[in-house]
């Protein structure tokens, strides 16, 4: 394990982008900040930019319109960094596959833009909000 | 004076979706707002063309994710009025109860995060807590926090066990006491009072012209509730029963809209509790039997307003066309009318305040050679007289179009 990856694993700032979700995603993630659930205890903290973000978390498909942005923010991210696919449309496009407006899948995209992108998937439509925080410890615990 | 233009988007720590906004300022002042959209179409209208009748509530269940009951309700509805099948009253009564659930835990989001904007964080935590009990209730009664695949042609998918009700009463009894509590806090604040009061107001005129539906147009004075005009399901019988009513106010400020919506959890909550004391025994669904060609509408109040969908068949196992309108569609020009000579600080309040749903809204989109545009209504007009005039030609009609040319 290198210094950089060391450091990553301490406590990790995630920045949000949603890409073309349906919201559900996106609120669980929300949720996961409030007294319930509050991921803050192990340090992960939702920051403004990804200039400060140690890992991404995206939702949804990447629709024509969003691809380029994506890209954009995924180098805008320090690196190294996690790509967390929260939901069924991030880790393989669920109803929308075959739709004219999803050319293609997020990992797709990312591992075009960086073959050594750490990409992981968390399944599940929605994936409830225990899921999200046991695929994070899970990641991190493999990194 | 020179103009200032402040864009936000489309990846903003302010907002949930991906959307981008241009503010035209002068100083601090707001003159004009733009909205631009068009991150999140996926093509729904069209992946229904290719699934079964059957298969299409599954995603237009993932139209949205918050109002996840409202896009399947509104579809079924459609079906059944195409077919002229009657649901059987166990069936009405489960989807409606899932219908008000939703609208409880929708509203009790968009509290906490009115409260996250004006910087009341405290706020955000305790209505997103309240709201955890309202999500184990629905895990309980359906299967799954958010998306509950309640809604079927024919009535509910599933029967819900009287174990999962007892709970829900139990949940709607703690989240009462707290809703209250929210409500007490926003009416006693002086802070919260001086922040929302006058703050983006959108006058009646206004939101009869911009056709403002739901939340959005009842603070205004607009007495418009599908549930209350056009009763469907177990909504009729309800309101008859009086076990709730339509909060309606006038200011049409911010404050309004956040009372018009405290209000209304607690009206939602009295109604799922007359829900399940009046819940009927018996089946829960009925087979459709044959589909026919014909074309049907359906309409559900949605926590955002008036969500309509139709459909059409040619008698195959799939619809031909399937169109859908979100309350956002017609909420989000509302912002030209309250926006404008607004402070910059309260922009983000006001844009937050019509509950925004930009998933629902995207259905239209313009790429064309790797440009996207967007068609005016004079480029509308011309594409329509265009198309009808080649059809003329097609079909060797004399044209009385001419006079467009």
């Amino acid at each position: 394990m290198g210094l950089k990856t060391a450091a990553l694993k301490k406590s990790i700032w995630v920045f949000h982008v949603a890409c073309s979700p349906c919201n559900n995603c996106d609120i669980e993630i929300l949720d996961l900040l409030t007294p319930r659930f509050d991921v803050e205890r192990f340090g992960i903290v939702l920051v403004g930019s990804p200039r400060h973000a140690d890992a991404l978390l995206i939702t949804g498909v990447a629709n024509t319109h969003v691809t380029p942005r994506l890209i954009e923010t995924y180098r805008a991210t320090a690196k190294p960094c996690v790509c967390f696919l929260f939901g069924a449309c991030a880790s393989h496009g669920n109803f929308f596959r075959g739709s004219y407006n999803v050319p293609r899948r997020i990992d797709e995209i990312i591992r075009e833009e960086d073959p050594n992108a750490i990409i992981v998937y968390i399944p599940g439509c929605p994936p409830k909000p225990e899921a999200m925080i046991a695929g994070v410890v899970k990641a991190l615990s493999v990194l | 004076m020179k103009k200032t233009i402040l864009p936000i988007g489309p990846f903003h720590p302010l907002l949930e979706e991906p959307e981008f906004f241009t503010f035209h300022l002068d100083g601090e002042t707001v003159i004009d707002v733009d909205v631009r959209i068009g991150y999140n179409h996926r093509g729904h209208e069209k992946l229904a063309t290719g699934l079964t009748w059957d298969q299409v509530p599954f995603l237009v269940e993932r139209i949205c994710g918050i109002c996840s009951t409202s896009h399947p309700y509104a579809y079924v509805l459609a079906v059944e009025d195409m077919l002229g099948i009657e649901p059987p009253p166990r069936g009405k009564y489960i989807r409606s109860l899932i219908g008000e659930m939703e609208r409880i835990h929708s509203h009790l989001l968009w509290l906490g995060l009115a409260g996250h904007f004006i910087g009341y964080n405290t706020v955000w935590m305790w209505a997103w807590r309240y709201r955890e009990e309202i999500l184990d209730a629905c895990e309980l009664l359906s299967g799954n926090r958010n998306h509950y695949a309640m809604c079927r042609v024919g009535g509910a998918r599933r029967d819900v066990s009287q174990k999962a009700l007892d709970f829900t009463m139990k949940a709607l009894d703690t989240n009462e006491k707290s809703t209250k509590m929210f409500l007490g806090a926003v009416a006693d604040d002086p802070v919260i009072h001086k922040r929302l009061k006058g703050v983006g107001i959108l006058t009646k005129e206004d939101a009869i012209a911009y056709c403002a539906t739901g939340p959005t147009s009842r603070p205004s004075g607009v007495r418009w509730d599908i549930r209350e005009t056009d009763p469907y399901d177990a909504y009729g019988e309800s309101l008859e029963a009086g076990a709730w009513k339509v909060i309606v106010t006038e200011n049409g400020d911010v404050f309004d809209k956040a009372v018009v919506r405290v209000l209304e959890t607690l009206e939602s909550i009295y109604l799922c509790r007359w829900l399940i004391e009046n819940m009927p025994d018996g089946d829960f669904q009925v087979v459709p039997g044959e589909m026919h060609e014909g074309e049907g509408c359906g309409h559900h109040e949605a926590p955002r307003g008036e969500v309509f969908h139709y459909v059409r068949s040619d008698g195959s196992n799939k619809p031909i066309r399937h169109k859908v309108r979100a309350p956002t569609f017609s909420n989000l020009p509302t912002y030209k009318a309250s926006c404008p000579g607004e402070q910059i600080a309260d922009v983000a309040l006001i844009t937050a305040a019509i509950d925004p749903c930009y998933c629902c809204t995207e259905r239209v989109g313009v790429i064309a050679g790797g440009k996207h545009s967007s068609l005016t209504q004079d480029d509308l007009v011309k594409l329509s007289v265009e198309k009808t005039m080649e059809i003329e030609k097609r079909m060797g009609v004399k044209s009385v179009l001419n006079k467009f040319k």
